[in-house]
């Protein structure tokens, strides 16, 4: 069995100051990643020191602004562009900011829509 | 000051199969900001979690690459058993591990190719896919498949080598080694390879770190970060010490890669030799329903499968964050300040692979 995970919730307000403290408590920035769930997005800020992860969850709304830690860590651009553009959530204070043009999708905020409609149990049931 | 003027360098170049834009902002010859994008050919994989069944969903997971496709299917599978608190048999963790480190190798020396012929080195980029033909051809006649091998399954694995085909592979190993040997020794030690290299496109072990190099890439600037050290598939009953260089330029990320290609022999070896007898698979009921970051080590570094179910057919969430996507921003830093003539040699020593970052 691998590593066992938990996942912290926080505030939109900690996002920076957890950032901060993550690096200079000597973590690399894994990933950002989000996650639809119902009206609700669930944006997870993946750190890793030692290869240890400590994960933070941020529940937001599409209309929630969240603000960048591309100032704590540089490469965080990628993740925070491809949260817009995917799912249309507004990070604010990108140091590389594509204004959605990160991603060309033919349809805007591909990912803020979910699409599963069956609810037919497991083919290995 | 000399007047800036920008270069657009993709996303058609000779240098890159995939495309990737980078608008180079020069001074004089000099490279003084990058700016990177990517998303032409952004394909959406993820979102068919919702289409196909979690287990259907490993064809998927194995297409978001043509070279690596076997470890994500790989690292996919490992974290719907781990979510769903499945033992998987020993003998189908050691399969996998061998099909996972001839991926490493083939491709490896589908980069050193590419890197040769980059540097316009032909022959040395047909003698590397050559020898790489010696690796499809194994993974072809034990799975199936030379590019995708469709072999890993939720529980294990579909296929299993004979004893006879081991010692084949084996035999065969000992050979290409001796091959390999002549290959590596022209990109370490060649004068007019080290003059594109050396001293080229550094990245230092604090940028490295924090701006998220993986793989090769945070391997070549010091940092000894190698997921395969967590102990997924068999390597937690494998020795190996991850290959680590200091110098942090394109001859240091060259020679993570070509020595890495002994590391692999010898884990395969090991693996050869340890690997119990046993069943390859095991029947799974159920659906996950629970989170879990599953980790493995790609030939271009750590590879992150997010999947979140809720214990019915369909995942909630695949994501993926490859090696590539979190290697765009040191690939930024690194060639600030290098020469414009450098830049196809730099951005090809992070090994980018668009159709992983596109997934």
């Amino acid at each position: 069995m691998m590593e066992p995970q938990t996942i912290v919730p926080i505030s939109v307000g900690e996002i920076v100051t957890r950032a901060e403290q993550a690096k200079k408590d000597g973590n690399r920035l894994v990933q950002i990643g989000c996650t639809k769930i119902e009206d609700t997005f669930e944006i997870l800020y993946v750190y890793d020191k030692d290869y240890r992860l400590t994960n933070y969850r941020v529940t937001v709304k599409q209309d929630d602004e969240i603000q960048s830690i591309s100032g704590v860590y540089f490469g965080a651009f990628v993740y925070e562009n491809e949260i817009h553009d995917l799912y249309g959530i507004h990070v604010k204070g990108i140091n590389i900011d594509f204004k959605g043009t990160f991603y060309k999708t033919s349809v805007k905020h591909p990912f803020s829509v979910t699409i599963t409609k069956e609810d037919d149990p497991c083919q290995n049931k | 000051m000399s007047k800036q003027i920008t270069v657009p360098f993709g996303p058609q170049h000779p240098v890159l199969p995939e495309p990737l834009h980078l608008d180079l902002v020069l001074e004089d010859e000099k490279v003084v900001d990058v700016i990177p994008t990517i998303g032409y050919v952004h394909r959406g994989l993820e979102k068919l979690v919702e289409k196909r069944e979690y287990t259907e969903y490993v064809f998927i997971a194995e297409r978001i690459c043509g070279i690596c496709s076997f470890i994500h299917s790989q690292t996919y599978v490992q974290g719907i058993e781990q979510i769903m608190g499945l033992e998987v048999p020993e003998r189908a963790q050691f399969l996998r591990t061998i099909w996972g480190e001839y991926s490493r190798l083939h491709s490896h020396l589908l980069w050193l190719g590419c890197f040769a012929d980059g540097m316009g080195f032909e022959s040395l980029f047909m003698n590397a896919w050559r020898l790489r033909e010696h690796i499809l051809d194994d993974l072809e006649s034990t799975t199936g498949g030379r590019v995708i091998q469709g072999v890993c399954k939720v529980g294990g694995v579909r296929k299993d080598i004979a004893p006879e085909k081991l010692d084949e592979m084996l035999k065969g190993l000992k050979g290409l080694e001796h091959e390999l040997q002549d290959l590596t020794n022209v990109f370490l030690h060649d004068s007019s390879v080290k003059h594109r290299l050396v001293n080229i496109g550094r990245l230092s072990r604090e940028d490295a770190y924090y701006l998220g190099a993986v793989g090769p890439t945070a391997r070549g600037s010091g940092l000894d970060i190698d997921i395969r050290k967590t102990g997924y598939g068999a390597f937690n009953k494998i020795n190996f010490r991850p290959v680590v260089e200091n110098d942090g330029d394109c001859y240091a990320r060259c020679a993570v890669r070509a020595k890495e290609m002994f590391t692999s022999i010898d884990i395969i070896e090991q693996c050869i030799k340890k690997i119990p007898d046993g069943p390859v698979d095991m029947k799974v009921t159920g659906a996950p329903d629970g989170e879990y970051f599953s980790r493995a080590e790609q030939p271009r570094g750590e590879v992150i499968h997010y999947i979140k179910g809720n214990g019915r057919k369909n995942l909630v969430r695949h994501r993926v964050r490859t090696p590539t996507f979190t290697n765009i921003p040191p690939l930024v830093t690194l060639l600030k300040g290098c020469e414009l003539a450098d830049v196809p040699v730099i951005v090809l020593t992070i090994d980018p692979c668009i159709g992983c970052a596109e997934r």
